[in-house]
């Protein structure tokens, strides 16, 4: 079991004739995801890596059997393709794009309310079920088919964490990255739970950062409904108030969304806060009893 | 991004929020012509930095004599303000804002930016305007009115009226009501057709002939809406930033400077966040955040060093690398060019963990440069911190 993709999940990748999309279209089919179509407007009937193209998801998903999209379309085009899958019947959209303005997500976000469809990122590095689907960025290799399922508001932070399982041989079931944007479509909250029922999960890590209070809302969640140790690592302890440090959602503002006040949360609610990040993945071992 | 209060108010003005008469002024002469044409009771003459707290730093001064406008801006103009959101090296004045003076009767808050829970544009409103928001809500949060605007049919009229009779402008003066829930869609407009992070009246006045005006304003924008204004593009000021940071932002590098002084280079914004908080753990303090993205190609990693160096607090590197999709040897050969291209004078440790990590180490230490080699992040921090002495 996992959460959220599968080996049976059928991809389009919105911008798939672009250099990021073209790239990561291929690198995703190669880890054995079921890439079955790519979207780039008026290029329809070329092919990457024999990979079908199509102009619309419409028509994408017409020809084909895709359930989920990847998007790579720039930050400009961005609502609008999201809004497109999400039209198209599209069920899981996964976006890759960093850069959206944050008026066109509330726009976006608004629109897919009450609709049965789940937007993971932007801003992310995607989604992955080890040995089943790579749909993302992130690099397949250094996941390891076990039993930690890892949610993160960070991209390069979180493989360092997968990497740290891998290596003690715990290893992941998914690996779900929401995004550093301050608007977003799925929150700790809703990964949380599908974790808690996967029954091949054994213990959570969650990542996160300064900024927002979703780190918050995580911590009364899982003093309620997670039963499942969960281990945190909350980046920016240093951060100076006022600052975005790198992504859009990362800013203390007015006093809020501090680490120290994050990692207070989430300890009063029986998570293990690391403070240090090479021991994310030895405290996982410890709360399993390995 | 920021921008000035001046600009701020030539905003609210484009967009039929009422402001007080007023230039941006940036000589002793042009004050003391715009004092003649302005020609007011009273004269305000506002120092223009990206910070608050001016008042209380003298940055903010008041007359009723036109011909003392002159002297006052000469005081101002090239005087370094220290306020409580300067740091210590304060800001040099190059801009002052000179209007005309209001008759307050009531001062309000009123500010709009996005919950970033519902994903809502959402209004802030208080009666207790002139004071720092976070202090009402921390000491009087039922002060605080909180109005979400759904951004499908965007904003009514009922919104601004549930904000008006919750603060009880129909008791303070009712005059004001229908003008109050105008100024508040005039701002909705304002904060969605801009791109706004942030729109803030603090204080927004009722006069005592029972108008409405604005008497400060704050506007920060979303930078990944900037591309769409250009008129908002010309309003950055370079002065009101880091050079260091400027210089980042040419190079496409996300870089924040601050205090301490080993300088850290990673790929990736939690990365390089974690790589700050492990060298505090390590018992140093973190020089600066710099993200050079999953590139990090000799360019990019160049780049990097020359900003680094540059500062003079920094007195050892740490470069952090999750090589992923770029493999670790790439990396280890642009960090072998960038450093023979600048001359490295401080002590640099590396880290390099992920695709082909060890190939990449093997290289590094096989350049004939001086650097410590690491794979494992906490042995990496606690090296770097040895080598450049613990924070005093």
């Amino acid at each position: 079991m996992s959460i959220l993709v599968d080996k049976n999940t059928q991809v389009v990748v919105q911008g798939i004739t672009g250099k990021e999309g073209s790239f990561h279209a291929t690198q995703c089919k190669a880890y054995g995801t079921k890439i079955v179509a790519g979207v780039t407007p008026g290029k329809a009937g070329q092919e990457v890596e024999g990979i079908p193209v199509f102009n619309t998801v419409v028509e994408a998903v017409k020809k084909t059997d895709c359930d989920t999209s990847l998007i790579f379309v720039p930050p400009a085009f961005c609502a609008d393709a999201i809004l497109e899958a999400a039209d198209a019947g599209i069920k899981l959209i996964i976006c890759i794009t960093e850069g959206i303005p944050v008026n066109d997500m509330v726009k976006v976000k608004r629109a897919l309310r009450g609709r049965d469809v789940r937007l993971i990122g932007p801003n992310c590095p995607g989604v992955i079920t080890v040995d089943e689907a790579k749909i993302g960025i992130m690099p397949g290799f250094i996941h390891k088919r076990g039993v930690v399922g890892v949610v993160s508001r960070s991209g390069t932070l979180t493989y360092e964490a997968v990497h740290q399982l891998s290596t003690l041989g715990l290893g992941e079931t998914t690996c779900v990255g929401i995004g550093g944007d301050p608007v977003n479509g799925t929150g700790f909250v809703d990964v949380l739970p599908l974790f808690e029922k996967d029954p091949e999960t054994q213990a959570i890590v969650m990542i996160g950062e300064i900024g927002g209070d979703a780190e918050e809302k995580a911590a009364e969640f899982i003093k309620q409904h997670v039963k499942k140790p969960v281990i945190s690592f909350i980046a920016g302890i240093t951060a100076p108030p006022g600052r975005r440090m790198g992504h859009a959602g990362a800013i203390i503002s007015g006093g809020k969304g501090t680490a120290a006040e994050k990692m207070r949360a989430l300890e009063s609610a029986g998570v293990t806060v690391v403070k240090n990040p090479a021991e994310i993945g030895l405290a996982v071992k410890k709360a399993l009893g390995r | 991004m920021n921008v000035h209060e001046f600009q701020a108010k030539s905003l609210f003005a484009q967009f039929g929020v009422p402001v007080p008469r007023g230039k941006e002024i940036t000589s002793a002469e042009a004050a003391a012509a715009w004092a003649n044409e302005l020609d007011a009771p009273v004269f305000v003459v506002k120092a223009q930095i990206h910070a608050g707290g001016r008042g209380k730093a003298g940055g903010v001064k008041l007359t009723r004599d036109k011909e003392a406008v002159r002297g006052l801006a000469e005081e101002l103009l090239g005087k370094t303000l220290i306020t409580h959101q300067t740091g210590p090296k304060g800001r040099v004045v190059r801009r002052l804002l000179i209007e005309e003076g209001a008759n307050i009767a009531k001062e309000l808050y009123l500010s709009i930016l996005v919950d970033r829970d519902s994903g809502f544009p959402t209004f802030i409103a208080s009666t207790e305007g002139g004071m720092e928001i976070e202090e009402v809500a921390a000491h009087t949060p039922e002060k605080i009115i909180k109005e979400a605007i759904d951004p499908a049919v965007g904003f009514q009229a009922h919104n601004g009226r549930n904000v008006a009779f919750a603060l009880g402008l129909h008791h303070i003066e009712p005059a004001v009501l229908n003008p109050f829930v105008k100024l508040m869609e005039n701002l909705y407009r304002l904060f969605m057709e801009k791109n706004a992070a942030l729109v803030e009246i603090n204080p927004l006045i009722i006069t005592k002939e029972k108008t409405l005006i604005a008497l400060d304003g704050k506007v920060s924008f979303d930078d990944n809406g900037l591309f769409k204004h250009p008129d908002v593009q010309q309003m950055r000021d370079l002065h009101e930033e880091e050079p260091l940071e400027i210089e980042a932002t040419a190079n496409n590098l996300n870089y924040v400077k601050l205090d301490g002084n080993i300088g850290c280079m990673v790929n990736g914004a939690g990365l390089a966040m974690a790589t700050m908080d492990v060298i505090k753990l390590a018992g140093s303090e973190p020089a600066n955040f710099l993200d050079v993205g999953g590139g990090a190609t000799k360019e990019t990693v160049a780049a990097g060093f020359r900003i680094l160096l540059k500062d003079p607090n920094v007195k050892g590197i740490f470069i952090n690398i999750f090589g992923g999709i770029v493999r670790c040897e790439r990396i280890a050969h642009g960090v072998i060019e960038a450093a023979k291209e600048v001359q490295m004078t401080v002590p640099l440790v590396v880290r390099l963990q992920g695709t082909n990590a060890e190939e990449g180490r093997k290289l590094l230490a096989e350049s004939g440069l001086k650097l410590d080699v690491a794979n494992d992040l906490w042995e990496a921090a606690q090296k770097i911190v040895q080598l450049t002495g613990k924070a005093a």
